[in-house]
């Protein structure tokens, strides 16, 4: 594939006794749209802020467009425009104040800064408001004043930390497609971190499903759910009018590819390692079986997410004993 | 938002080519000018401001209108002085200017620092600053840089307001060593206003909250100011022995040791340098035996000597002030930076 921009090598940060980070390994290309999904506390923004020598790793190295991010951050955060999460602006300041002094200290110069900072005000919707005070903006006008910020440096990499918080809907489908236009079209590198998994969905080329600190699963989404879900594939929902007969659910295991049967009251869930669909519903046809509803599962991003975090649940639950085991079955996982 | 489409049209695609043929200011002189126009704009400074002015328009008016008293009193060597007169002479109705800045100047200092870093992280601002290419410990020399230009600009048009005021309604004519002298008053004033700045800045660093740090500030300039005097002397009538006892001698090594203990305080170091150079008759500091004292002839010093006396206290309060800020330094450079 194309050149790495962010690479990770082991990056690990401590907290005390807890570990935010644990020996992370990850590579970002060019030109990607990169999403770093997980819960709340996984060590998302930890991670981000390593990249931007922000905050000191315990161990390893972040190196983003050639540079190590702890050892020589200057160079980095002229490539990289980061958005933090709840953003925060001079609230005694008015937008286009704040944009402009943002402007300065990136070495726009003094006859340009003003106009760019305007132009880019009346790109991100908020011309009408240029010159009100960022004290009375809402949280989606600053998300956007935000982004504004990021852009005015015009960076190569852009990092987006929660970035769709607290913006209405349609505003977030707009905010991605703008996002996604950008990485196409001028080769913008983007990570965002998200725990939207839909909105995340949509735009990223490659996902990291991150948990407890630790990478569980990365690539694009088709590759995670085809890992996560390599013994049973094909599931299928089947709702009945009546409740189930007893013996239906041996009969229906006696078929070869069928692996598992769930009955819950009048719905069956059937999964399997092919996809026979017809095959069931003619199957309880025969069986005299009325049915309402038939609904093939694909896996989605929320599934492959639900997977993981189980796992991650399970892991915290069981004996400090089984870690090791469990950390096995992840690697198997990675590959 | 508009449709994307029409967003960012050739912005991205001449990056490398145009930025760098252009360049702007460097970071630290536009840090610096926001802090001051922050500043000046704060209700804050205003108030410190006002205060200041107050208490300055209030001993110009008290020693105006003792100022004839004085320059006719024959027994005074520094009568001749007439400005340096105007800044410390008083009826006892108001102390003099320049022990309300002793007083003052640490309020004014702790006024302006204390929320220097913590209001910005507690505002989510900090992050956002420093994810820009911005080196940490430029952003702390400009947070200080910002504010004592304030305070130096406050007190240097104070100084020579002064100055223009008493020319105007004495008539007469200043002599250099007297204009001379008022510099150094102010460029002290400074240092010790600087000092209590970059110690309220070190508190903005360690403390979250802005009203912790405001709080301890007030604390220390308190303690120094109230209680160090009366721990001082609860210990030295516990610890020494009775002065009625001892040889002259011996009670002169002791006052020795006592000053130098006073001498940790800021606003010591401040009073003993202004008084030194508000008052060229002053020639020591501590002290003077009998053999020391014989033969002077009680007459102003020159202005070269005057600064020989009050080049320790300088030296102590720019030590202080460097220690204050290598610890903020230290605090600030390796934290981690998170909303």
């Amino acid at each position: 594939m194309e050149s790495p921009i962010i690479e990770l090598k082991g990056l690990t940060k401590r907290y005390r006794s807890l570990k935010a980070v644990d020996n992370l390994d990850l590579t970002i290309y060019k030109g990607e749209i990169f999403g770093l999904l997980g819960p709340n506390g996984a060590g998302k923004s930890t991670t981000i802020l390593m990249m931007l020598g922000l905050t000191e790793p315990s161990a390893g190295m972040a190196v983003v467009c050639g540079f190590n991010a702890t050892k020589s951050p200057i160079p980095v955060k002229k490539k990289v425009g980061y958005m933090p999460d709840n953003v925060g602006f001079y609230n005694n300041m008015t937008a286009l104040e704040n944009l402009v002094y943002i402007g300065r200290l990136n070495g726009i110069p003094e006859g340009e800064v003003k106009e760019r900072a305007r132009d880019m005000l009346e790109d991100v919707g908020l011309a009408g408001a240029m010159n009100k005070k960022t004290a009375t903006f809402s949280r989606g006008m600053k998300q956007r004043l935000g982004l504004a910020d990021v852009l005015i440096r015009q960076p190569e990499v852009i990092v987006l930390d929660e970035p769709t918080l607290g913006i209405d809907p349609s505003g977030v489908k707009d905010f991605l497609a703008l996002i996604k236009q950008l990485s196409r079209q001028q080769g913008l590198t983007v990570l965002l971190s998200s725990h939207h998994l839909h909105q995340v969905q949509q735009v990223c080329d490659r996902v990291g499903i991150f948990v407890g600190g630790k990478l569980l699963a990365e690539g694009n989404i088709d590759t995670l759910a085809g890992n996560l879900f390599a013994s049973e594939p094909f599931a299928v929902e089947v709702t009945v009018k009546d409740l189930v007969p007893a013996d239906l659910e041996t009969a229906l295991l006696q078929i070869e590819t069928i692996k598992k049967v769930l009955v819950n009251d009048r719905v069956l869930q059937i999964s399997g390692s092919a996809d026979i669909t017809p095959d069931i519903v003619r199957f309880l046809v025969h069986k005299g079986v009325d049915i309402m509803d038939v609904r093939r599962r694909s896996y989605g991003l929320d599934e492959i997410y639900e997977r993981y975090f189980e796992t991650n649940l399970n892991e915290n639950s069981s004996s400090e004993k089984s870690s090791g085991l469990f950390q096995r079955s992840f690697f198997r996982k990675r590959k | 938002m508009k449709n994307p489409a029409v967003y960012f049209k050739g912005l991205f695609s001449e990056n490398a080519s145009s930025r760098s043929a252009q360049t702007g200011d460097r970071p630290f002189s536009v840090i610096v000018r926001k802090e001051i126009a922050d500043h000046i704009r704060s209700w804050r400074f205003i108030i410190l401001l006002a205060i200041v002015l107050l208490t300055f328009l209030g001993s110009m008016y008290v020693s105006l209108s003792n100022i004839y008293k004085a320059t006719t009193n024959v027994e005074d060597p520094d009568r001749l002085f007439l400005y340096l007169k105007l800044l410390t002479i008083t009826d006892n109705t108001l102390p003099p200017f320049h022990i309300f800045v002793g007083f003052l100047g640490p309020l004014l200092g702790i006024g302006l620092g204390f929320d220097a870093v913590n209001a910005e992280q507690n505002n989510g601002t900090l992050i956002r600053l420093l994810a820009q290419p911005v080196y940490r410990d430029n952003l702390l020399l400009a947070k200080f840089t910002g504010a004592l230009v304030v305070i130096s600009a406050l007190f240097l048009s104070l100084g020579l307001l002064m100055i223009g005021g008493g020319l105007i309604i004495t008539g007469v004519r200043m002599e250099p060593q007297e204009f001379l002298r008022i510099l150094c008053f102010i460029v002290l004033t400074i240092v010790y206003i600087g000092f209590w700045l970059n110690l309220s800045i070190l508190l903005s660093v360690i403390f979250k909250q802005a009203a912790t740090s405001a709080l301890t500030a007030i604390g220390i300039w308190l303690f120094f100011t109230v209680f160090y005097q009366m721990i001082m002397s609860l210990v030295i009538k516990a610890l020494l022995p009775d002065p009625a006892l001892l040889l002259p001698e011996e009670v002169a090594g002791y006052n020795h040791t006592i000053m130098t203990f006073m001498r940790l305080v800021p606003s010591q170091l401040y009073e003993d340098g202004t008084t030194t150079l508000l008052m060229p008759s002053v020639r020591s500091l501590g002290p003077l035996s009998m053999e020391q004292m014989s033969g002077a002839i009680p007459a102003p010093l020159s202005l070269r000597e005057s600064l020989l006396i009050v080049w320790p206290q300088l030296c102590g309060l720019l030590a202080a002030t460097l220690l204050c800020f290598a610890l903020a330094y230290h605090r600030f450079m390796r934290r981690e930076i998170r909303n």
